[in-house]
């Protein structure tokens, strides 16, 4: 729909900006309450303009952490939480799409049942099984490990119904095509099926990756060992201070940290979404 | 290029639902047979059961001296136009028209030779790199058919291919395969819903109704002696008019023509074959007044409304009708022009 209503324009533009500004103040007071000393954020009167301690601040937290908080450096916990991020996403992409697959696409007994089956687990988030989960992780020996990390995050109930909804709207004569044409099954997924899918996967692993990223609970409770502590466990040790006040400027920088590789992984598929928007036929 | 036989085949879907009852047809090498009838009749799932998309309850296919009701739809050595192209929409035209041949292994310089040559047949060079979005309609069902003929397959499954198509392309590509198919004299089976389509394209036409096979024959033999009341009201545009011949007996001064044949209880006359002038021949006189004139072009429809008689009767007659809407008229049928049906049984008599 296309108006010319000039004042919509403006009221309409008016919206967008407070909207922005909104969303954007917080993550701007963070980054300045990052460039001061600590004490600047706890004066009571908040500064709004940059400071001079940016570098100092940002090149302690990447190099050394903070020991009196047992952080270690922010390096590490970025590598570990980006790790964990992307095996979760990948790992639940895999295996969403080869289970949508089996689902949609082959007649086996039982289907019906294996399908709401996974979709009940569904109701069954990490925090509602973690005791169960944890012991059987324990027993393992997977504790303090990217296997404990990762693995009991992988299964996907959502993924695979998301899958499911879109193979069945990909036209039957498709795979009939494919199977005149001489490709077996899997064929067919490789060839034909996961490049039609490649704007949801897209899609899907922005949401996993950002899903795996901001896992608080879980990596709380397997990793013991600083080696394997993930950015925001790093970012809750750093407030949870005994006995004095954090330094709100280290925990500002780990936060502004935090927030860049979701950033980017956002921006860098922003590509993929808009083609996907577009593209209407399958 | 091979025959394909089909013999006492029979489709149970699920729920005890029978799609195809006891079916035999035999298509000979190089012929185009088109089927065709209402939809629901089975004709989409017979040809899909000859590609193997679709499972044989009972019965046999054969495609040449191989039975293939086991076989997987790539085994059987067909190739498929589908309705809707079901192009990959990943892949570019000529990766459309590489992949089953890339799957059967094919050595690389056949496959590009094969490939060009099937572009150049069907004029889609110039769109080899472009992707099957960015091309119309006529372009993608071009490609659709490409992508059978590189295969060089024992036979052309073609899937109602025109009827995403407007009118006009619908007409020319027609055409284009019924040549296609001469030159390449690949066995081809056709399946539709037009019965325009089927008379031009078949040269053997196969009416299908509720599963089973009701006429089998030249598109002319099945225009002209229709097997039975369905072949007749479905082939034919407009269709054609039936009468019974009780209610005709009845009409004042009417003697039936002795050409009927005595069990017959129903006639039916083309709509082009029923005359404003009293024929030479003996013939049934009917008169109504006009209820409708349709002008499509180079002759007109003209709806009758029929003295003693409920259903409207259709004449096609050439040109433009010199009486005008609500005036009275008069018909004639020939008694050559008749064809004679029983009601009971559905089945033309002689």
């Amino acid at each position: 729909m296309v108006e010319n209503r000039p004042w919509l324009d403006a009221l309409t533009h008016l919206v967008l900006v407070v909207g922005v500004l909104i969303v954007a103040f917080p993550v701007y007071v963070a980054f300045i309450a990052s460039t001061h000393e600590p004490s600047a954020f706890v004066r009571g009167v908040m500064p709004l303009l940059p400071g001079d301690n940016m570098v100092e601040t940002y090149s302690r937290m990447l190099g050394e952490g903070l020991e009196l908080a047992g952080t270690p450096p922010v390096w590490l916990m970025l590598t570990n939480s980006f790790w964990m991020a992307m095996i979760i996403a990948v790992g639940k992409i895999i295996i969403s799409l080869l289970s949508a697959f089996a689902i949609v696409y082959f007649r086996f007994p039982l289907r019906t049942l294996a399908f709401w089956t996974i979709f009940i687990t569904l109701m069954l988030p990490v925090e509602v099984r973690i005791m169960p989960t944890f012991a059987v992780v324990a027993d393992l020996g997977l504790l303090n490990s990217y296997a404990g990390l990762t693995l009991p995050l992988i299964a996907s109930a959502t993924a695979t119904f998301l899958f499911r909804q879109f193979f069945m709207t990909v036209p039957e004569e498709l795979m009939e095509a494919a199977r005149v044409d001489g490709a077996g099954p899997m064929k067919f997924f490789k060839d034909i099926l996961v490049p039609v899918s490649i704007t949801n996967i897209a899609a899907l692993f922005v949401i996993m990756f950002i899903y795996g990223w901001i896992q608080y609970l879980w990596p709380l409770l397997v990793t013991t060992q600083e080696q394997f502590y993930t950015i925001v466990m790093g970012i809750k040790r750093l407030m949870a201070q005994t006995d004095r006040e954090p330094d709100w400027n280290l925990v500002m920088a780990t936060v502004i940290l935090a927030m860049l590789p979701p950033v980017l992984v956002v921006l860098s598929m922003q590509r993929l979404f808009v083609k996907g928007l577009v593209e209407t036929e399958k | 290029m091979a025959s394909i036989k089909i013999s006492s085949v029979r489709k149970v879907y699920p729920g005890n639902v029978e799609a195809i009852s006891d079916l035999n047809l035999d298509i000979s090498d190089g012929e185009l047979v088109v089927l065709v009838g209402p939809s629901g009749c089975g004709k989409s799932t017979l040809l899909r059961m000859i590609a193997g998309l679709e499972s044989i309850t009972a019965g046999e296919v054969r495609i040449g001296d191989k039975v293939v009701n086991k076989l997987e739809p790539a085994e059987r050595d067909i190739a498929m136009v589908f309705q809707n192209y079901a192009l990959y929409p990943h892949m570019s035209v000529r990766q459309n028209l590489e992949y089953g041949l890339k799957n059967r292994r094919t050595p690389k310089a056949e496959i590009e030779q094969r490939v060009n040559e099937a572009a150049r047949i069907l004029e889609i060079t110039r769109f080899l790199d472009r992707k099957p979005r960015q091309l119309s309609g006529g372009q993608r069902q071009r490609v659709a058919m490409g992508r059978a003929i590189v295969r060089q397959p024992k036979a052309f499954l073609f899937d109602e291919p025109l009827s995403n198509l407007d009118a006009k392309l619908r007409g020319q590509m027609r055409i284009e395969i019924k040549r296609l198919q001469r030159s390449l004299k690949t066995t081809s089976v056709y399946v539709t819903h037009d019965q325009l389509e089927a008379m031009t394209l078949a040269d053997r036409l196969v009416v299908m109704n509720a599963g089973r096979i009701e006429q089998v024959g030249k598109p002319v033999d099945l225009f002209e002696r229709p097997a039975s009341l369905f072949v007749a009201g479905f082939i034919g545009s407009p269709p054609m008019n039936i009468f019974e011949l009780a209610t005709l007996r009845q009409l004042p001064g009417t003697t039936l023509p002795a050409s009927i044949p005595a069990k017959a209880d129903l006639v039916g006359i083309r709509p082009e074959a029923l005359r404003l002038e009293e024929p030479a021949e003996p013939f049934i006189a009917l008169e109504g007044t006009v209820e409708l004139i349709e002008p499509v072009g180079g002759e007109s429809h003209v709806y009758v409304n029929l003295n003693g008689i409920e259903t409207l009767a259709t004449v096609v007659v050439q040109g433009r009708l010199a009486e005008g809407e609500g005036s009275h008229i008069k018909l004639f049928m020939p008694a050559s022009a008749l064809h004679s049906f029983v009601s009971e049984t559905g089945q033309r008599v002689e």
